[in-house]
């Protein structure tokens, strides 16, 4: 019981002397990154309408993600996305990019076990649970709307 | 002008889409998985109480790019297709709209682990 | 035992020599110009970043032999240990020598624990020369602890860098060096932090621990030593372990410092410091061994500290054991 009392000061005490740091700077590293990136895609989005005008806005848009996730990905193998994630945080982590990053990341990583039991296995370590949610998540409405469509 | 417009709205919206995320990481000390499934969620959410549309109509790649829009594609084809086959549209709406991000993902995950090595950190 | 926990060695074997071998940027930090072989890559020529962590304590051995003037046939046993599952870096490093091996793990302790092990295998007169050997690999310890080394994330302010690079000393009875004369095992001590990226808070607590204990049995204060140094405490969990000495009336002064929070220079970016099981290790078999043959320490308490935990203690939620043990060292 003394123990407990003990143990909840001084992990009070320790909250209270990490050093504080100044959230602006990385605040507004990932508010212009993450702005670019989107830029970015509306950009390559733009260019492919402008290319093939028979291009419905819906494939456009699947096209322009294939090409942020390609690009990603490759910034992942050439040891530059890293970098990035560093200095920008969340700003390389919500957009798709991030997504395509923590794929690659861990096959890349988890290489030297095998193609199997390395690359495929641990493919879907940090983005996984992304999809498992959502999937779930977007089939929970799904069946609700069905539900719902039966009245 | 217009254009210039338009894509200042994408970088406002996109830019601070992430910063709520940097945010996130700052005040709570959370991992990047957790980041992506919470944006997955809320994206999730937005297209069920049908107001990503509006969103995206003016923030385009804003909402799009980053990862609220998978989730809310998720959730839009798990809709539409429950209107066009029922209740089979619960089980094959969602992957089916969002099939061509994940097999892109898995595929150049893929093809670039087998050509890269993992560089050490700086 | 005459006292809990503290030994006083009769015989007091020698550190007849000691071996570093880092990577490069560790070779950059404030100690590089100590360290007696640098790295030009991380992967030192291999395919993987293990097989690197395997010939760094591998290359470690063989130079500390050749150091202590010694042939392979002259070791009667080795002793050491990494931070990986079942400590299989040292497992394959030794399989490399023809000597028996006892694998030893204290985590970022391991250091002390070898070398407290070995002295007393000495002392008892059953062995003449022992080699101990500690090492760690940034790279093998993210994967094995954190994420993929390409994953773009940030590190939170409290994290500490693990340091590429593996220590090690010979002991023996016969020979010069500075000699190793008590001490101090350390027992396991958990304040309930349940932090990873927040080691020094964790290890804290366990360093005032053994170092109260043994200024209690050996009836010494801090201004009897010429420097009192710690593990991989790093820059918070230094100032919270003089916080907590404080409150016990014990004054950490001048002469009290920490490897980890010494090791990398301001604008390497390590954040809190450098910790893992190479980071006491090769400072102290480099810089501070230096120094007290130059005879600049007369005499040393150097206290390494581990955090006992592994990755799906973590993910389970569970707080950080961590475990101190404090060696005298006498030129």
């Amino acid at each position: 019981m003394e123990d407990k009392k003990r143990n909840e000061a001084y992990n009070r005490y320790v909250k209270a002397k990490i050093p504080k740091t100044h959230a602006w700077p990385s605040l507004f590293n990932s508010f212009w990154v993450g702005g670019v990136i989107c830029v970015m895609g509306q950009g390559i989005n733009d260019l492919l309408m402008l290319a093939f005008p028979s291009l419905s806005q819906q494939s456009a848009w699947a096209y322009t993600l294939i090409i942020l996730i390609f690009i990603a990905s490759f910034l992942t193998g050439i040891g530059v996305y890293d970098q990035i994630g560093k200095f920008a945080g969340g700003g390389s982590i919500v957009p798709i990019t991030g997504f395509s990053n923590s794929i690659t990341s861990p096959s890349i990583e988890f290489k030297s076990e095998g193609i199997i039991y390395g690359i495929c296995v641990k493919m879907f370590t940090i983005a996984g649970p992304v999809i498992v949610f959502g999937v779930v998540s977007s089939m929970v409405v799904g069946f609700i709307y069905w539900i719902i469509s039966l009245f | 002008m217009e254009i210039f417009l338009s894509y200042l709205w994408v970088f406002l919206i996109g830019g601070l889409v992430c910063m709520l995320g940097e945010l996130l990481i700052i005040t709570t000390n959370i991992t990047s998985a957790r980041i992506l499934v919470t944006f997955v969620l809320i994206g999730v959410f937005l297209e069920a109480i049908d107001v990503f549309d509006y969103i995206s109509d003016f923030a385009k790649a804003g909402i799009n790019v980053p990862i609220i829009g998978f989730g809310a594609s998720l959730a839009k084809g798990a809709i539409s297709a429950v209107k066009t086959h029922g209740l089979l549209g619960v089980f094959t709406g969602g992957l089916t709209a969002t099939a061509g991000g994940i097999a892109a993902a898995i595929f150049f995950a893929f093809i670039f682990a087998l050509i890269f090595k993992s560089h050490t950190k700086k | 035992m005459e006292f809990e926990q503290t030994i006083k060695l009769k015989k007091q074997p020698r550190i007849i020599g000691s071996y570093t071998i880092v990577g490069p940027k560790e070779g950059q930090g404030n100690f590089g110009k100590y360290f007696d072989y640098i790295m030009k890559d991380d992967s030192f020529g291999e395919k993987t970043y293990e097989k690197a962590e395997r010939k760094m304590i591998e290359n470690a051995i063989v130079g500390v032999i050749e150091k202590a003037k010694l042939l392979p046939k002259d070791i009667d046993i080795l002793l050491a240990g990494d931070l990986l599952n079942q400590i299989v870096s040292s497992s394959y490093a030794a399989r490399a020598f023809q000597f028996p091996f006892l694998g030893v793990y204290g985590a970022c302790s391991t250091m002390a624990e070898s070398m407290a092990v070995g002295s007393v295998l000495v002392d008892g007169g059953y062995f003449d020369n022992v080699v101990c050997c500690t090492g760690s690999h940034f790279s093998t310890a993210e994967r094995q602890y954190r994420f993929p080394l390409e994953l773009g994330n940030q590190r939170p302010p409290t994290s500490q860098w693990t340091v590429t690079g593996a220590g090690s000393c010979a002991l023996s009875l016969h020979g010069e060096g500075p000699k190793i004369s008590m001490i101090t095992f350390g027992k396991v001590i958990d304040w309930g932090v349940n932090d990873v990226n927040n080691m020094g808070a964790a290890m804290a607590p366990a360093a005032r621990d053994t170092m109260l204990r043994h200024f209690k049995n050996t009836k010494t204060t801090p201004g009897d030593y010429d420097l009192i140094v710690t593990g991989d405490l790093g820059k918070l969990g230094s100032e919270i372990l003089i916080d907590l000495m404080e409150d016990e009336g014990v004054m950490l002064g001048v002469n009290y410092c920490d490897c980890g929070q010494m090791y990398f220079k301001r604008e390497q970016k390590t954040l809190c410091g450098a910790s893992g099981a190479g980071c006491c290790a090769t400072v102290f078999n480099s810089y501070i061994v230096e120094k007290m043959r130059d005879g600049q320490y007369k005499k040393i308490l150097f206290l390494p500290t581990g955090a006992l935990l592994s990755a799906t203690s973590t993910q389970q939620g569970d707080t950080i054991p961590c475990v101190c043990h404090a060696i005298v060292i006498e030129m």
